[in-house]
């Protein structure tokens, strides 16, 4: 959908294109509501359009652009984070919907300027190269070693199948993740 | 997306009463379909009642059945021990489905509510009887190699999306329903329709009602269960054909047999005239490729998917001869 008035832009809290309602007389009128949100433990109060996804706040309200929009229709998993210790996907949950929740993401893994231990053995193994779902990617690992879905390489695979990665790093993520397991690192937040 | 009011239901009593009083209102659980189909512009509510933190999260053992709250999670009724010991393909029919990140967002009722995944039902670009009825069928005729053979019509042959509520209907599970006129339950195969004349109806469901909860029958034969998914590939896909099966064997015959069908047809399908065939029968290869043959023999392919009347066979075969070899 184009845009074609700045001043529309202008007056709206968003950054993205296809929220922004087509102008017609009977639009409905957008309504903005406060929502109380804990990213990566520190608290903030947003108020948002109802519209703006758990993902566009965290990126485009928040700064925090470490979780990436891939698909934004649940296909791909670049947005992975945590909900409440839980890994869902950003892009698919409204923002207005998570009040007092707890919101893990990739900034919130390192302590004090240093890696996570999965964030250094993805470095370590290579496991990526545009670096476009990586954010993702560990996320979601991390996730699933919490869960402990790593009882053999099929079953990682299998729990680690809501991550695309288009230039094809998965043996070397499915490597990260066996690293984890033998104890390189520690699997937790 | 058009903008919409959002409310955090307080109770269930507020959600039915709020939904009943705003026409394009919707109820909003895990979001992961309903936020799709606003973000395509297939759905367009002017209210959402979120209903997601309401407390119908629990299982909850009786004696002649398990109920499940329609908000419990995919992933934490897949990962449940009374699920995983007496229900396997439930369990299996869940973990066949999206990915772990959408499962933990995905409620029970959600997925029994979910849209077809029909590419033009999704685009909004394309005629669509279901979307916008009358306006014809762009599937017929058109790229309709993942669509329906069973239950279809000349208005619609878009496949239910759904693993779980294929498990479902082998268990013979009841949904439990509240709304404006009170709380009722309906089995899972009479609350989905085939499309027929209106494929846009697609539950008995009625206005302002809203699934609270599933029954599943305690049996002796849903222990002895599978799910098997065929898709194009290997994870995190929808079903080109799957089946959700049971076979209980006592003194060398067959005491039992459900055989539900998914990726095929337009509702979660039971091939009831396959079951009658098992029923009391010895089991033999033989026999399941009869019941196999039986259970498509109803099937209207299409120009693209006559290989699914085949695949839908051999995957049939296939989950009853496992079945057997295990009793």
């Amino acid at each position: 959908m184009g845009i074609d008035s700045q001043d529309i832009t202008d007056t709206l809290p968003l950054h993205h294109e296809e929220q922004v309602p087509a102008i017609t007389a009977d639009a409905l009128p957008i309504e903005i509501q406060t929502v109380l949100l804990s990213v990566n433990g520190t608290h903030y109060t947003l108020s948002l359009d109802t519209r703006v996804t758990l993902l566009d706040a965290l990126r485009d309200y928040l700064g925090l652009l470490g979780t990436k929009k891939g698909c934004d229709h649940g296909q791909c998993g670049a947005c992975t984070v945590m909900l409440n210790g839980e890994r869902i996907n950003s892009c698919l949950t409204l923002a207005v919907a998570h009040e007092g929740d707890s919101i893990t993401t990739i900034e919130g893994l390192s302590r004090n300027e240093k890696l996570h231990p999965i964030q250094s053995a993805f470095i370590a193994r290579d496991a990526f190269q545009c670096g476009s779902c990586t954010s993702g990617q560990i996320v979601s690992a991390l996730s699933l070693l919490c869960e402990g879905h790593t009882g053999s390489d099929a079953e990682i695979r299998e729990w680690m199948s809501g991550n695309l990665c288009r230039c094809g790093a998965y043996a070397n993520i499915a490597a990260v993740i066996h690293d984890m397991v033998k104890g390189e690192g520690n699997a937790t937040v | 997306m058009q903008p919409f009011s959002y409310l955090r239901a307080a109770d269930v009593e507020t959600a039915v009463h709020t939904i009943a009083t705003h026409s394009a209102a919707q109820f909003l659980a895990g979001g992961t379909n309903l936020l799709d189909l606003m973000k395509l512009g297939v759905e367009k509510p002017d209210y959402l009642i979120d209903i997601s933190r309401l407390p119908l999260t629990g299982v909850e053992e009786y004696p002649e059945y398990i109920r499940v709250g329609a908000l419990m999670r995919n992933s934490n009724l897949a990962s449940h021990a009374l699920i995983q010991e007496n229900y396997p393909v439930l369990t299996e029919a869940i973990l066949a489905g999206a990915s772990p990140q959408l499962r933990n967002m995905a409620t029970v009722g959600g997925n029994l509510m979910q849209r077809t995944r029909c590419s033009y039902f999704t685009d909004t670009a394309a005629p669509c009887n279901k979307r916008s009825p009358g306006s014809g069928c762009s599937a017929i005729g058109g790229h309709n190699r993942n669509h329906a053979i069973l239950g279809t019509s000349k208005q619609c042959i878009a496949t239910h999306p759904s693993d779980m509520a294929v498990a479902l209907a082998a268990l013979d599970a009841m949904l439990l329903i509240d709304g404006p006129h009170g709380k009722r339950s309906v089995s899972l195969m009479d609350f989905y329709l085939i499309p027929g004349e209106t494929p846009e109806k697609e539950t008995a469901l009625e206005s302002g009602e809203l699934i609270v909860g599933i029954e599943l029958p305690k049996t002796t034969f849903a222990a002895k269960s599978l799910y098997l998914k065929i898709r194009d590939r290997a994870s995190y896909s929808f079903a080109l054909v799957s089946v959700a099966a049971v076979l209980e064997v006592e003194d060398g015959r067959i005491q039992t047999a459900r055989i539900a069908l998914g990726g095929v047809a337009t509702k979660p399908w039971r091939a009831y005239e396959a079951e009658a065939l098992l029923q009391g029968a010895v089991p033999t290869s033989e026999l399941f490729a009869t019941a196999a043959a039986a259970a498509t023999n109803t099937a209207v392919p299409q120009t693209q998917n006559g290989f699914k009347v085949v695949l839908t066979q051999r995957a049939i075969i296939r989950a009853l001869s496992t079945l057997g070899e295990r009793a």
